[in-house]
């Protein structure tokens, strides 16, 4: 059981070694999309008219999480809504 | 005498090298602090700040740098005999390689994770960012050109390894498709797809029918084709022209799509590789058939031993992954010995085993002087002497030599393949980059700087003749590819050894290795650019070679320049973080 064990580890630590730069590239494409869907939900917040604003809204308490680190990587210091005080 | 003893002194000097002086490095050079908050933990955002486990991060950092450089110059470099370049690579990885690789990743822990290309403008100016671009580009134009000849040339050579090659690219495709949409693990396809790859090569190399000759369908080497050129040099043409369709579309995909799934597939290679080779060395006990020396060299082996092993003894490439990515991912500044320093020991050990597979790979002193019979019969039959000998130390964990041949092909191929697709993708960035420096919004446009990326490059394969016939294009501006990395390495210990200085410690770590190998790049640089190329020596001139030499002739010396007034002065490094 105890050989099982470390083989599974020797394996997993492999399996990490290997996969690190691909899954920082993957994580980063994926945040990259999330940025992109973050901006359409707040395009109204850029001058961007968005027809489905209203439906948008409703989404923004799924996001409030992720929502300060978004503003961040736009570029803007602090939140830009009045509504969301992250920070 | 026994290749094993190659490898135990090799091994051994790497041992002692790690154990004692990297220890000595770390405690009173760069003073690792275990308490020093790292950039992986100070800006850790999950994706490119990630504190990471020294064992995997040492993983990342060895696969990234390792590729078939490591292989080709040591492979080229036994033309003045086993010894010298067996010195090269073990003092050279030693007290070289790793303070190297080590100190760009200390240096950039200690700068925001920032890059060595980064700190550098910070020090000597935008001067040094253009300087860094152009040296780059002109390093990655060569790359594209040559590694297209290489492909080209294994595929022609073993027809066999050429299926397998192509098909590794829709498996990559799978996984990465898979990995990003399903968030599986890699490792269970990967090694699938490279279980597929092999058994393809092994079934291609018993099948005729399977082997994509391009030469024997267009009528054998000498017969006529189209645009008066010959089978063989039809052959070329075609592989290369596939090539750089390759080469475009893959660097315009994302990267998640093709390129990283494969290079997690070659990682599982270059294991693989290294196991079979080191294993079937114990097994096998060759001996050594090339000699010692070669004292009837028509090339001084100085300094041109010192630029032909670049990788494996000291590159400026890794300087660019120590600091772009390693450097962000460090757990803990100390591990920053293991993972940098071992590093370059990992690379040291592809060398060894790459030196050790070309000189015993020639059944007596005769037949290895007859194909090193000159350094360009070096240069050109060095990677296939490489393949034969890695097919022959495989064949003591009794795999047939045939097919341990054509798995190495395709082992040489795929890192290849990596190289020369990521290479293109870095002169589109590095074109883009120009592009909007000059304000050439037009340059900025991916499509636009990939064209030109693909298309100088394609013309630079085919347009001249090269030494080494139709193809060969890229050969014509090999020479100054060692100098060039050599002189990103002199650029990098330089920056090292002035932010040494400026906390007054000892910099002699940095500062000798530095000026040896400026001292050989200029050297070897001066040699070739005033007397062989220029047309003033005995040689007949070159004006291409004449003009990029120059070009890099100075940039060494604007470099030289730089470096005493930047050892001479205080200030110059004043924004970056002295604190310990």
């Amino acid at each position: 059981m105890k050989i099982k064990n470390s083989f599974k580890k020797l394996i997993q630590g492999y399996d990490e070694m290997l996969s690190l730069s691909h899954r920082t590239e993957i994580a980063r494409e994926l945040r990259d999309e999330d940025d992109l869907f973050l901006f359409l939900c707040f395009s109204e917040m850029f001058g961007i008219p968005n027809p489905a604003f209203y439906y948008t809204l409703e989404l923004y308490p799924y996001m409030l999480e992720k929502f300060h680190d978004w503003h961040l990587r736009m570029g803007m210091e602090n939140s830009p809504l009045d509504g969301v005080r992250c920070c | 005498m026994s290749g094993i003893w190659i490898a135990v002194f090799g091994i051994l000097m790497f041992t002692v090298g790690y154990r004692y002086y990297s220890k000595f490095v770390a405690e009173r050079i760069y003073r690792l602090d275990p308490n020093y908050e790292t950039p992986a933990h100070k800006f850790q955002d999950g994706v490119d700040f990630v504190p990471t486990n020294k064992f995997v991060l040492w993983g990342h950092h060895f696969t990234s740098v390792a590729g078939a450089a490591p292989i080709v110059g040591p492979a080229i470099a036994v033309y003045w005999g086993w010894l010298p370049a067996l010195i090269w690579v073990t003092f050279g990885t030693v007290f070289a390689a790793g303070v190297h690789d080590f100190g760009a990743l200390v240096l950039s822990v200690r700068n925001k994770g920032q890059s060595v290309g980064t700190i550098a403008s910070k020090l000597i100016g935008k001067r040094a960012k253009t300087l860094f671009l152009f040296i780059i580009l002109i390093l990655v134009l060569m790359v594209n050109a040559v590694f297209a000849w290489v492909i080209s040339r294994l595929f022609i050579s073993y027809p066999a390894s050429v299926l397998p090659v192509f098909l590794e690219i829709p498996l990559a495709v799978w996984i990465g498709y898979k990995v990003y949409k399903k968030k599986g693990s890699m490792l269970l396809p990967s090694i699938i797809a490279l279980a597929v790859m092999y058994i393809t090569a092994v079934i291609a190399s018993n099948v005729p029918a399977l082997q994509i000759d391009l030469v024997s369908y267009f009528g054998g080497e000498e017969s006529q084709t189209l645009f008066g050129l010959n089978g063989l040099s039809m052959a070329f043409f075609i592989w290369i022209i596939v090539l750089m369709v390759y080469a475009y579309i893959s660097s315009t995909l994302p990267v998640w799509k093709l390129l990283q799934p494969r290079d997690y597939i070659n990682s599982h290679q270059l294991v693989v590789g290294l196991a079979i080779l080191y294993l079937g060395l114990l097994f096998l006990n060759p001996t050594v058939t090339a000699p010692m020396t070669n004292g009837k060299a028509e090339v001084s082996w100085f300094p041109l031993l010192f630029i032909t092993i670049a990788c494996g003894a000291i590159s400026g490439f890794h300087g660019l992954v120590s600091s772009g990515t390693s450097s962000k991912q460090l757990n803990k500044e100390t591990d920053a010995r293991f993972v940098g320093y071992f590093g370059a020991v990992g690379e040291g050990t592809l060398a060894l085993i790459a030196i050790i597979a070309v000189v015993t790979f020639f059944a007596s002193p005769g037949d290895f002087t007859a194909t090193y019979s000159s350094f360009q019969n070096a240069s050109a039959g060095g990677l296939g002497a490489f393949i034969g000998g890695a097919g022959q130390l495989a064949t003591g964990l009794f795999i047939p030599e045939g097919i341990a041949s054509t798995i190495v092909a395709v082992i040489v191929v795929s890192f290849a393949a990596t190289t020369l697709d990521t290479s293109v993708r870095l002169m589109r960035y590095i074109i883009a980059e120009l592009g909007s420096e000059y304000k050439v919004s037009a340059l900025t446009r991916t499509h636009v700087a990939t064209s030109i990326a693909v298309i100088s490059s394609a013309a630079l394969v085919l347009l001249p003749e090269g030494p080494k016939g139709f193809g060969s294009g890229g050969y014509l501006l090999w020479p100054l590819f060692g100098t060039s990395n050599q002189l990103l390495a002199g650029i990098t210990l330089l920056l090292i050894s002035i932010w040494l200085k400026n906390q007054n410690r000892n910099y002699l770590v940095t500062l000798v290795p530095m000026i040896f190998l400026l001292f050989m790049t200029l050297w070897a640089m001066i040699q070739q650019v005033v007397f062989d190329w220029s047309g003033l020596g005995e040689t007949e001139g070159n004006m291409l070679l004449f003009i990029f030499g120059s070009l890099i002739l100075g940039f060494t010396l604007w470099i030289l320049l730089e470096a005493i007034s930047a050892l001479s002065t205080k200030n110059k490094f004043s924004d970056i973080d002295y604190k310990a």
